[in-house]
C-alpha cells in the first residue's frame, strides 16, 4: 500500500472544495481523477504533493502540474543534470533514451516544441525515481504520438512497481486503472463551516 | 473559559460589542481630563515655558507608536502558531493606528523642537528611530494590500512583522553608532525630558492611560470592521 | 544544494548579462553623484563611503525580484518545493547564488569606483572588508523580500519598499566603519558580521514560511 487517504477535506483559500475523500493507492495502480473543471482535481493533487499543507504526506512523490518545470535558457541536458543532482540519481542516460530526447540533448529548451517540452518535464519525473507520480492533465494540447508515448511511460512505471494519480479528460488506455469522480465529493453549501460566518445567520 | 475562546470571530464580535461603549467613554474621559489638566492646570516650567506641555500629547503617542507595533508582533505570532483569524485581522487593524500615532509623535516632537532647539527636525537617534518605524509600518500595510488571498496575506505580513521587529531593534542600536559618528554637533537629545517633576507626572500618567485605552478602543472597532469585510467576502465567494 | 547554486549562477550568466548589468548600474549610480553634487573632491571624499554603500544597496535590489519570479513562472519553483530539498535550503541556495553573482562583483568593483569618488586612501581596505562582510546580509534579506513578493505581479517596487528599511542597520554600520572619524572600525565590522551571520542563519526559515504561504 503506497498511499492511504481517509476523510480528507481540501480547501482552496477559505472555500471548501472537496469533502470526505477516501481512497487507497496500491503499487502498480493508476488512479484517474475525473470531474468537471473547478471540481477540485488540481487541489487534491497539490495537497498530496505537499504544496498546500505544511507536512509532506509521503517522501516518494513526484508532481507535475500545469507548467512544465523546464528552464528555457538551459539545454535539455543541463535541465536534466540539474534534477539528477537534486534527487541524487544517475539514470539520466536511460531517461533520455526512454523519452526519445537523444536528438535534442544539446538544444536550448526554449527552442523545443510544446510536445518536446512536455517530454522533458516527464523526464524529470523519471529522474526522481519516485514511486508515486501525481500528474495534472499531462496530455493537454499534445498530439497523438506524444500522448501514446506518455501513456506507455506511465504504464511502464506502474508495471515496475510505481503508482500514479492522474487528472485527465483524455482516455489514456492505461491498464489497471481505477476512476475517482471528484464531483461526487462536492460539499453541500449548508454544511460548510466557515469561521467568519458562524453565528451570523 | 480560556482567553482563546474569543479567538472565534463570532464570540469576539459579541464580546467587543459589549465592552466597546464603556471602553470608548473611559478612554475619552481619561484623555480629556489628562490633556485639560496638563495643558491648563499645571504651572509653566520655568526653563521651558508653556511649550513643554506638548509632552502630554507627545509622550503618550510615542509610547503607543511603539506599543502598536509590539501588539502587531504578538498578534502575528499568534496567527502563525495558532491560526486565529481574529488575531491576524487585529494586527492589520492596528497598523494604521500605529502609523497615526507615529506621525503625531513626530509632529508634536517637531512643534516642541522649534521653540526649544530652533529646528523642526534633527537626525538624532530617537527621532530617526521613529522615522524608521514609520516606513516599517508602511511596508507592512503595503504588503497586506498587494496580496489578493487574505489568508496568504496574513501569513506573509505576519512573518514580515516578525523579521521587521528584529531589524527595527537592530536599527535602534545602529542609529546610536551612526549619529555619533556623522553628526557630532547635533545632540538634540530628548532624554532631557526625563526630568519631569511631580506636577507634570500625574497628568502625564492619566494621558498615557487614556491613550492606551484609546488604542484598544480603536483596534477593537477596526477589527470588527475587518471581520465584517471578511464576512462579505466569504458570502460573495460562496454565491459565485 | 550545490546543484541549485550552480544552476542559478548559470542562469544568471546566461540571461540578461548576469553580473555585468549589475556592475554597469553600480557604475552609473556612482557616476551621477558628482553630476548631482558637484565635483569638489573634498566633498566627494567625505560622502564617498555612504555613496558607495548606497550604490551597492541599489545595485543589489536590481536582480532581487528575479530570484524566485522566473522559477515561479515556469513551474520550477513548485517542482523544487516537492523535491527532497527543504524550502529553507532552496532559499539559502538562491541567496548564495545571488551573492556570488551580485554581492561579490559589487564588492570587487567598489575599489575602482571608490577612486572615482576620491575615497580616502586609508579607507580602501575597510571598503573592501565592510562590503565583503555586509553584502551577504543584503543578499539574504533581499531573498526574504523576494519570497514575500513572488506572487505579486510587478512586485519590484513593493520589494524595494519592504527591504530597504531592513537594509538600514547594515548600511549605517557599513558606511560608518569607513568614515574618517571612526576610532574603532573593527568593532563596527564585527557588528556587521554579526548581522550577516544572523541573516544567513535565520532568514532562510522566514523565507520558507513566506514561500509556503505563496505556494498554497
Amino acid at each position: 500500500m503506497l498511499l492511504k487517504i481517509k476523510n480528507l477535506d481540501c480547501r482552496r483559500g477559505n472555500k471548501l472544495i472537496i469533502a470526505n475523500v477516501s481512497f487507497n493507492l496500491k503499487s502498480g495502480e493508476c488512479l484517474i481523477l475525473k470531474g468537471p473543471n473547478g471540481s477540485g482535481k488540481t487541489t487534491l493533487l497539490r495537497y498530496i504533493a505537499g504544496l498546500s499543507t505544511n507536512n509532506l504526506l509521503n517522501d516518494n512523490i513526484a508532481y507535475s502540474g500545469h507548467l512544465d518545470g523546464v528552464k528555457s535558457t538551459l539545454t535539455v541536458q543541463e535541465n536534466l543534470k540539474f534534477w539528477s543532482g537534486i534527487y541524487n540519481t544517475n539514470n539520466m542516460a536511460n531517461v533520455i533514451k526512454t523519452l526519445k530526447l537523444n536528438d535534442f540533448q544539446n538544444r536550448i529548451a526554449g527552442e523545443l516544441s510544446a510536445g518536446q517540452k512536455r517530454r522533458l518535464g516527464l523526464a524529470r519525473m523519471l529522474i526522481t525515481n519516485a514511486k508515486i507520480w501525481l500528474m495534472d492533465e499531462p496530455t493537454v494540447s499534445l498530439d497523438k504520438t506524444t500522448t501514446t508515448l506518455i501513456s506507455e511511460i506511465i504504464t511502464q512505471h506502474c508495471k515496475e512497481g510505481g503508482a500514479a494519480i492522474i487528472s485527465t479528460h483524455v482516455n489514456l488506455n492505461l491498464p489497471s486503472s481505477k476512476v475517482l469522480d471528484i464531483s461526487e465529493f462536492k460539499p453541500e453549501i449548508d454544511k460548510e463551516f466557515d469561521p467568519f460566518l458562524e453565528g451570523v445567520f | 473559559m480560556s482567553l482563546w475562546e474569543y479567538a472565534n470571530p463570532a464570540k469576539f464580535m459579541t464580546l467587543s460589542a459589549r465592552i466597546l461603549p464603556a471602553l470608548a467613554i473611559t478612554s475619552s474621559c481619561l484623555l480629556l481630563i489628562g490633556l485639560l489638566w496638563g495643558f491648563f492646570f499645571t504651572p509653566a516650567d520655568y526653563k521651558q515655558g508653556s511649550t513643554v506641555k506638548i509632552i502630554f500629547l507627545h509622550v503618550p503617542t510615542a509610547l503607543m507608536a511603539i506599543n502598536a507595533w509590539l501588539m502587531m508582533l504578538v498578534a502575528s505570532l499568534i496567527w502563525l502558531i495558532r491560526r486565529h483569524h481574529v488575531s491576524a485581522l487585529a494586527a492589520k487593524a492596528a497598523a494604521p493606528i500605529g502609523i497615526t500615532m507615529t506621525l503625531i509623535a513626530i509632529a508634536t516632537g517637531a512643534i516642541w523642537g522649534k521653540p526649544m532647539w530652533g529646528t523642526y527636525w534633527a537626525w538624532d537617534p530617537r527621532l530617526t528611530s521613529f522615522m524608521i518605524l514609520l516606513v516599517f509600518y508602511f511596508g507592512y500595510l503595503a504588503l497586506w494590500e498587494a496580496i489578493e488571498d487574505k489568508d496568504t496575506a496574513a501569513d506573509l505580513t505576519s512573518i514580515l512583522c516578525i523579521v521587521g521587529s528584529v531589524f527595527a531593534l537592530l536599527s535602534r542600536y545602529a542609529v546610536n553608532f551612526w549619529s555619533q559618528g556623522l553628526h557630532q554637533g547635533a545632540s538634540l537629545s530628548l532624554d532631557k525630558e526625563q526630568h519631569v517633576d511631580n506636577a507634570f507626572y500625574f497628568p502625564l500618567l492619566v494621558c498615557i492611560a487614556g491613550m492606551v485605552l484609546l488604542f484598544v478602543t480603536l483596534v477593537l472597532i477596526r477589527t470588527r470592521t475587518e471581520i465584517r469585510l471578511r464576512r462579505l467576502l466569504t458570502l460573495r465567494l460562496r454565491n459565485s | 544544494m550545490w546543484s541549485l547554486i550552480l544552476r542559478d549562477i548559470r542562469l544568471a550568466l546566461r540571461s540578461g548579462g548576469g553580473f555585468v548589468l549589475t556592475l554597469a548600474f553600480f557604475l552609473i549610480v556612482i557616476m551621477i553623484v558628482p553630476f548631482g553634487v558637484g565635483a569638489d573632491l573634498g566633498l566627494l571624499s567625505r560622502i564617498a563611503p555612504g555613496i558607495l554603500w548606497i550604490g551597492a544597496l541599489l545595485s543589489c535590489l536590481l536582480s532581487l525580484d528575479r530570484i524566485f519570479q522566473l522559477d515561479w513562472e515556469d513551474g520550477t519553483l513548485e517542482a523544487l518545493a516537492t523535491s527532497p530539498i527543504p524550502l529553507s535550503g532552496i532559499a539559502t541556495a538562491k541567496a548564495t547564488a545571488h551573492w556570488l553573482t551580485t554581492g561579490l562583483p559589487i564588492t570587487l568593483a567598489s575599489l575602482p569606483l571608490g577612486y572615482l569618488l576620491n575615497l580616502n586612501h586609508n579607507s580602501y581596505f575597510l571598503l573592501l572588508t565592510s562590503l565583503a562582510i555586509g553584502t551577504p546580509a543584503l543578499s539574504f534579506i533581499g531573498t526574504f523580500g523576494a519570497a514575500l513578493t513572488v506572487g505579486v505581479k510587478r512586485g519590484g517596487l513593493l520589494l524595494s519598499l519592504l527591504i530597504l528599511p531592513l537594509y538600514i542597520p547594515t548600511l549605517m554600520l557599513g558606511a560608518q566603519s569607513m568614515s574618517v572619524g571612526t576610532n574603532n572600525p573593527i568593532e563596527l565590522l564585527a557588528l556587521i558580521a554579526a548581522i550577516s551571520f544572523m541573516c544567513i542563519a535565520l532568514l532562510p526559515f522566514a523565507c520558507a514560511i513566506a514561500l509556503r504561504a505563496n505556494l498554497k
